[in-house]
């Protein structure tokens, strides 16, 4: 029965339930899509970096965890001396340019070597690097740029013939040659990281551990544990800015819902009046408000999580190279959780006031 | 103080306050009804009648004036205990509608028998009731397509739903016609006689105060005669 009168009422007031529902779910779309997009840049960037086939990685120890890691500061020297390493199979130096923070970089190859660590790109369109300025963009980027093999690319303030379009999941989505994007960052001879194969993956503590005390001063680390950086929660600003969001989220549920249960309260003193004449206890008149409350708070998170697919395929329509976003099931009880608490606080005042209405002044005069 | 009238009421005097403006409705009230009594209310318009039954169901409090109802003092009664006497105890019909427009007919009886944490069906002699008011077949509309009469007889419906002792009945025939009215009082009376309850009902029509045993006469607050 307290449904029905609930249902009711939010059916009295389409525009005003329409409007509330979405409020509230815009905030929720912008935290489903923020996590979407932090859980969508890790997990591309995991799966690009499983794509080397490589099981260590050698940095400067300069570089900070997971992301930035471009700025050329290792001697290709190093190379050579890691390939004479027990159980290293193969070392393979790679200089990284960021173009996109944090999605995209370009990175300089020796195409050979690359081919050898992780049995090559697959090729959409085109084929290999050949000249200096040649490039191979993959689908992704080549969609967001609307560009084909053949074409020319503008980066780095430099025309780049684009020589292939790979499929992506391997490195990076930009690669060109790396004496190339050497000589673009003036770091000859330098390289941002070496990824190092193995004869066998089983040894890869074992070669962790030695090459950490033949390079004390690099930042040396398995692949795997190396991935592992790229999860979202090692994100830190995405984590604070996916805090701030679920702040907003809850203010603005909980000022929608305030506000919007304010109102009702305000029109339907006589309903509350003959409820209360009808012998309605004061919690029976709260539990109208809250359960109207959560209603609205469900509706909302069900629009938000309808618009997170529309946000999610306008950004795979138009940046999906940028922002690989993906819908991140795990995260709907919790924009639940935050949407229908934001509304049960706003609806707390207003069904108060309706509760300790005077009955009487509601129903005397009209 | 356990003996007496179901209804006891002592000295009531009630006076609201609109913005500076004191506007006194009851200067001292005394009024007594016994159990099964069938007492109507008459006087001028502004004479103080819907604010004494306010009053008595515990839905405003009084300025000053002692009120008992079913061998409770109200103003010893806490909001909750008031609450309670409102659920059980005693039943409303007021001048105006006073429906749920969001909900149909039959929900808005049904309401009252939820409230009042009474079972899904009502009993085959309330299926009665709803034929004698003419009713039975307006019950799937919401409020704003039935008659004022018919809204008016719902609200009877609703407020004798749950067998109140008590029943406090506010101009409950100023929307119908003669005929209308006249089964109205019938179902009144038929209340009064054979389940024993109280019915207190104010009217402007003397036809229908005749139906009462007594006539209260109420004039700017106060009650003046009484036959
Ligand atoms: N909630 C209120 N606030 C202020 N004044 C009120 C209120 N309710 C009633 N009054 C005033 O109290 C007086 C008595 O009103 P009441 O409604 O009890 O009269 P009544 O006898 O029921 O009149 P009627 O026959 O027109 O229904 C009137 O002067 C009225 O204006
Ligand atoms: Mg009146």
């Amino acid at each position: 029965m307290t449904t029905r009168l609930v249902v009711e009422n939010i059916k009295h007031k389409p525009m005003r339930t329409l409007l509330s529902i979405l409020l509230m779910g815009v905030p929720v779309t912008l935290i489903l899509s923020l996590v979407g997009i932090s859980e969508g840049l890790s997990a591309d960037a995991q799966n690009r970096a499983r794509g080397i086939g490589a099981d260590v990685v050698v940095r400067g120890s300069t570089a900070s965890a997971g992301l930035s890691y471009s700025g050329a500061s290792i001697s290709e020297k190093l190379v050579d001396k890691l390939q004479e390493q027990p159980h290293v199979k193969l070392a393979m130096g790679v200089i990284v340019h960021s173009i996109d923070f944090p999605a995209l970089s370009m990175m300089g190859v020796d195409l050979p070597a690359f081919n050898a660590m992780s049995g090559g790109f697959t090729y959409q369109e085109g084929g290999p690097l050949q000249g200096p300025y040649d490039i191979l963009i993959d689908r992704l980027y080549a969609d967001q740029k609307k560009t084909h093999a053949g074409s020319t690319l503008r980066l780095l303030n430099q025309d780049w013939h684009v020589a292939g379009i790979i499929e992506g999941g391997k490195l990076a989505r930009i690669v060109v040659t790396k004496a190339t994007l050497q000589e673009l960052d003036a770091a000859t001879g330098k390289v941002s990281v070496i990824y190092v194969k193995l004869d066998d993956p089983a040894n890869t503590d074992a070669v962790v551990r030695q090459l950490r005390e033949l390079l004390p001063n690099f930042d040396v680390n398995s692949m795997e544990y190396y991935t592992s950086m790229f999860a979202v929660t090692n994100y830190g600003t995405v984590k604070v800015f996916t805090y701030v969001v679920i702040g907003i989220g809850v203010v603005i549920g909980f000022a929608v819902v305030c506000l919007s249960m304010y109102m009702a309260v305000l029109q339907r003193t006589r309903e509350i009046g003959i409820l209360k004449s009808l012998g309605a206890s004061k919690t029976f008149i709260l539990r109208i408000v809250l359960t109207e409350a959560a209603l609205l708070g469900i509706g909302g998170t069900i629009l938000g999580i309808l618009m997170s697919y529309a946000a999610c395929w306008a950004i795979r329509t138009f940046v999906p190279a940028s922002f690989p976003m993906i819908i991140v099931h795990a995260w709907w009880p919790k924009a639940l959780l935050i949407t229908f608490l934001g509304a049960e606080m706003g609806a707390i005042y207003p069904g108060l006031s309706a509760a300790s209405h005077d009955a009487i002044e509601a129903l005397a005069y009209e | 103080m356990s003996s007496g009238g179901i209804i006891q009421v002592r000295d009531l005097r009630k006076i609201y306050r609109v913005g500076k403006v004191d506007v006194p409705a009851l200067r001292g009230v005394d009024l007594e009804a016994q159990r099964g009594e069938f007492v109507a209310i008459v006087g001028p318009s502004g004479s103080g009648k819907s604010t004494l039954f306010h009053i008595i169901g515990g839905l405003t409090p009084p300025t000053s004036g002692t009120v008992r109802v079913a061998d409770e003092d109200l103003a010893a009664l806490t909001d909750a205990g008031r609450t309670k006497l409102r659920k059980r105890t005693v039943g409303f019909v007021f001048q105006k509608f006073n429906l749920l427009p969001n909900l149909t007919a039959r929900d808005n009886i049904a309401v009252a028998r939820y409230i009042a944490g009474a079972g899904k069906k009502p009993d085959p002699q309330f299926e009665e009731v709803l034929r004698l008011l003419k009713i039975d077949d307006r019950l799937d509309h919401k409020p704003n397509a039935l008659s004022g009469g018919e809204q008016q007889r719902i609200a009877i419906a609703r407020a004798i739903v749950n067998h109140p002792a008590i029943l406090l009945a506010d101009e409950p025939t100023g929307n119908l016609d003669t005929e209308n009215s006249k089964a109205v009082l019938e179902i009144l009376r038929d209340l009064n006689e054979r389940l024993g309850q109280t019915i207190l009902m104010i009217t402007h029509n003397p036809e229908a105060a005749a139906y009462g045993h007594h006539t209260v006469h109420m004039r700017d607050g106060r009650i003046i005669e009484r036959t």
